[in-house]
């Protein structure tokens, strides 16, 4: 059986579906920042798969990961920033200690 | 053949990383995970034939984003805790798996168009074409540099010392 285009999107939906996971269930901040990196990456997989199999000439959906691997790389370290700074705040980096803004 | 094969064995190292990133309860260990995760998936834009977004991948995930992650575990010394799950463990497992049986479903019962003209090869040319070329991406790209301009000041003024 030849691989296409519905292995490539089954793969990242279960990629996606793992990272979903770990934002969801986990208590550890850089674990949650971790699987949103799994998530952008499974994303990124559906959007060269695509741009691969429907218009294998016009390259759009490489073009679309090269931006959203910027995005992911801005918004590494503008989280990391921030959980260093609550870690230096408040000590810990556990998502259910972190509630100031809970109400 | 050989396409299949390696898309293969490069599948289920990548979902194997990505279970242990969620399973595992060492924190390090979980970093160095996501980083065969992203590997494989570097190899996984190699079998789609997009060489210049594979060396992409390695360069600035690989070789940036998971240094930095590593950095930010050591700095906040919080490993001994491990990696723990909070109350919504189950209800997060029964909304990811009702998400991967949606996107499935969709799947499999799409036609999809599927273009039989070969890949561009190499890609470098053409994606250049795109970015910079009439009529291409030329604003997105200048917008990126602005974003990313402001995300390294905020960086910076972030864990700055007061």
């Amino acid at each position: 059986m030849s691989i296409g285009l519905e292995h490539y999107i089954i793969l990242s939906a279960i990629l996606f579906s793992i990272g979903l996971y770990g934002v969801l269930a986990k208590r550890n901040v850089i674990i949650i920042l971790i699987s949103i990196e799994l998530m952008l990456n499974a994303v990124n997989v559906a959007m060269v798969a695509f741009s691969r199999y429907i218009v294998p000439l016009l390259l759009t959906g490489q073009v679309f990961a090269i931006f959203i691997i910027v995005v992911a790389a801005a918004e590494a370290a503008v989280g990391l920033a921030i959980i260093i700074a609550v870690y230096r705040n408040r000590d810990t980096i556990d998502a259910t200690q972190i509630d100031l803004m809970k109400w | 053949m050989g396409l299949e094969i390696a898309f293969w064995i490069l599948a289920v190292v990548s979902v194997a990383a990505a279970l242990a990133v969620v399973l595992l309860r060492n924190v390090f260990r979980a970093a160095l995970a996501l980083v065969l995760c992203l590997l494989a998936v570097a190899g996984i834009y190699v079998t789609l034939s997009a060489d210049f977004l594979a060396i992409v991948q390695i360069l600035i995930y690989v070789g940036g984003i998971s240094v930095l992650i590593i950095l930010a575990i050591m700095l906040t010394r919080d490993i001994h805790h491990g990696s723990l799950s909070n109350k919504l463990r189950m209800p997060a497992l029964v909304v990811s798996i009702l998400f991967l049986g949606a996107v499935g479903y969709a799947t499999t019962n799409t036609l999809w168009q599927i273009s039989g003209a070969p890949p561009v090869e190499p890609t470098t040319a053409g994606l250049a074409g795109k970015l910079f070329g009439e009529g291409g991406f030329i604003l997105p790209v200048e917008i990126a540099a602005v974003l990313l301009l402001a995300a390294i000041l905020g960086a910076i003024v972030l864990v700055r010392e007061k």
